[in-house]
């Protein structure tokens, strides 16, 4: 953990990134639907006026129209709430996207519970869920500034579709500034301890952390699993640690339907020995407050995931 | 290509298309006879596009919006070079990528459509790269009428006024009838001219089975500064008598004595056009 720097949001870092990448890949192109200054993408835009496309409110649109200009040999990066681009352009990521292998990587802005006290129709909790279950898409969520930055320089140069699932909030630091490392399929172990296996990724891997310290100080020594790539699957790492712990925990900002923990259930029902506990969001609209209000009602705050890991470690 | 060798090309690809759903026992027959003559006129005259030049930057693109008449495509792709016929030997068939919607596994094919309303978003996007590049490159959407339906289209209608997409070219195969009906009673979509012209495009409207009024339209200039758009009225199943103008006609399998009288129907118009 890095906690010395400054913490930033993803979208200071995607737009910082993808501001310097343009310089040398004039292919480059950013859609946004309206949605510029709640994707952080204002002064790329404004900088870069040749390489931005902006669709207007209409994200089936803008998804159709990424493909068309992927099709025509451009790399476009497409911004809209997560909420909207998985929900009312699926079939057109599904179809003009997945299917047609066209190279469109879509950021999900906003993400989880960003909108929280928005309601359900800014809530993105069905996200990955969604994504995951489309054919030809890859799908990542990263956790912190370092690793946002990591991801951006893989899909950049990637030639794969791919769905990107970001928070708004500043992003509390989980890796060293020097981070550099993404590979698709890869997990990161953070921690390491034998007596319980926390798995987690995106805004959630920070309070998981800070519990596998809390637990520490009980005596609980916890590994700490930064899944990233929702899609695809770190499953040789899965099928190792269904092995050797005998419970594992995950965390999650999506609903605990066909989420994260249902990604890792599928592994370790075909390969281990561990018990698994999901922590998520229940299957039911989420209620309003802070976003920190809101994870600590459905327990996943540091104190209330370190609980429920002595809880089951009781059995 | 002159007008009469159009006509039968578009001919050699009616019988080709009767023949293959007949063979295949599926199709979207209607649908496919109706919109044949406009992808004859683009594949043989308009389109600046070969089989060796497809996919290149500089070179038209066609997308096929209404991917269910994808028979007509096949046949056409395959008259013109794309692919051998042979190939179509398995279509619909255990493993084949010549299923019943347009996929870019097939040479010759852009985009994989079938579901509606996606095409034009698609050629917005083609039509946007060509101008950040500065080619003169054209592209051309063909759509169904039942498709207008789709909200999606509007999306994209509105973007193409927008941006001024002079250089993309929407074709609408105005039959009047979807699978259900009449366009007008299962959703009235008129006027789609006046609906266009709201949205920013320059409309011409034609006889889309009718080759010179196709080619006039398809090749004439665009001085607007906005996209343009081809009402093409046609008729559903046309040039089977028994099949024109019925809604019943979309995706249904001639029977035998039907294939036998549709193919000596072609065969008379052929040798009509020859005695020319
Ligand atoms: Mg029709």
């Amino acid at each position: 953990m890095t906690n010395s720097i400054e913490s930033k949001t993803a979208n200071e870092v995607i737009c910082a990134t993808l501001s310097d990448a343009v310089k040398t890949t004039p292919d480059l192109v950013v859609l946004t639907s309206d949605s510029r200054g709640s994707a952080g993408m204002t002064s790329f835009i404004s900088d870069n006026p040749a390489n931005s496309i902006e669709t207007g409110i209409a994200e089936q649109n803008l998804v159709t129209v990424a493909a068309g200009l992927a099709h025509a040999h451009k790399r476009p990066f497409v911004f809209s709430p997560a909420a909207f681009l998985t929900m009312r352009s699926v079939e057109q990521v599904k179809v003009d996207v997945a299917y047609s292998k066209t190279n469109v990587k879509l950021i999900g802005i906003s993400g989880g519970n960003s909108y929280s006290n928005l309601g359900t129709t800014h809530h993105s909790l069905q996200d990955l869920a969604i994504t995951c279950a489309i054919p030809n898409l890859e799908v990542y969520t990263p956790a912190d500034q370092f690793e946002t930055r990591a991801l951006l320089n893989y899909l950049i140069h990637s030639k794969k579709p791919a769905y990107v699932r970001v928070g708004k909030r500043k992003l509390d630091n989980c890796y060293p500034k020097d981070w550099s490392t993404f590979v698709p399929g890869k997990a990161n172990i953070l921690r390491n301890g034998a007596d319980i296996c926390l798995i987690s990724a995106g805004e959630t891997l920070f309070p998981t952390l800070q519990a596998a310290s809390i637990l520490a100080t009980k005596g609980i020594e916890a590994t700490v699993v930064d899944l990233v790539s929702i899609k695809p699957l770190d499953t040789e790492l899965l099928h190792k640690l269904a092995q050797k712990f005998n419970l594992i925990l995950s965390v999650e900002e999506h609903s605990i339907i066909n989420g994260i923990g249902a990604q890792i259930a599928t592994i370790i029902a075909q390969h281990a020995h561990a018990k698994l506990k999901i922590l998520g969001f229940p299957d039911e609209p989420a209620i309003s407050g802070t976003q920190d209000e809101v994870f600590a009602y459905y327990g996943l705050d540091a104190e209330s995931i370190a609980q429920k890991a002595i809880l089951s470690l009781k059995g | 290509m002159n007008t009469i060798e159009l006509q039968k090309k578009a001919l050699t690809i009616r019988e080709a298309v009767w023949e293959l759903i007949y063979s295949a026992k599926t199709g979207h027959t209607g649908s496919d006879f109706s919109c044949i003559d406009i992808l004859t006129a683009l594949y043989f005259d308009v389109l600046q596009q070969t089989p060796d030049t497809f996919g290149k930057p500089e070179t038209d693109t066609y997308i096929q919006s209404k991917g269910h008449a994808v028979e007509a495509l096949y046949e056409t792709l395959a008259l013109r070079g794309y692919f051998p016929k042979t190939d179509l030997n398995n279509f619909s068939g255990f493993k084949t990528h010549y299923i019943g919607h347009p996929t870019n596994d097939i040479h010759g094919i852009e985009m994989n459509t079938g579901s509606l309303g996606h095409g034009l978003g698609l050629g917005v996007g083609v039509a946007l790269a060509a101008k950040m590049d500065k080619l003169t490159k054209k592209t051309f959407v063909l759509m169904g009428d039942g498709e207008q339906a789709e909200g999606s289209i509007w999306e994209a209608a509105m973007a193409a006024g927008n941006y001024h997409l002079d250089n993309l070219i929407g074709i609408i195969d105005h039959n009047k009838l979807q699978i259900s009906g009449s366009t007008t009673s299962v959703m009235n979509s008129e006027s789609l001219a006046s609906k266009y012209t709201a949205f920013g495009w320059d409309v011409i409207e034609i006889n889309g089975n009718d080759m010179t009024d196709l080619l006039d339209a398809l090749h004439q200039d665009n001085l607007t500064s906005k996209p343009r758009l081809i009402l093409a009225n046609t008729i559903k199943g046309k040039g089977i008598s028994f099949m024109e103008n019925q809604a019943n006609w979309h995706h249904k399998v001639p029977s035998e004595s039907q294939y036998l009288e549709g193919l000596n129907e072609l065969k008379a118009q052929k040798e009509a056009l020859e005695n020319d």
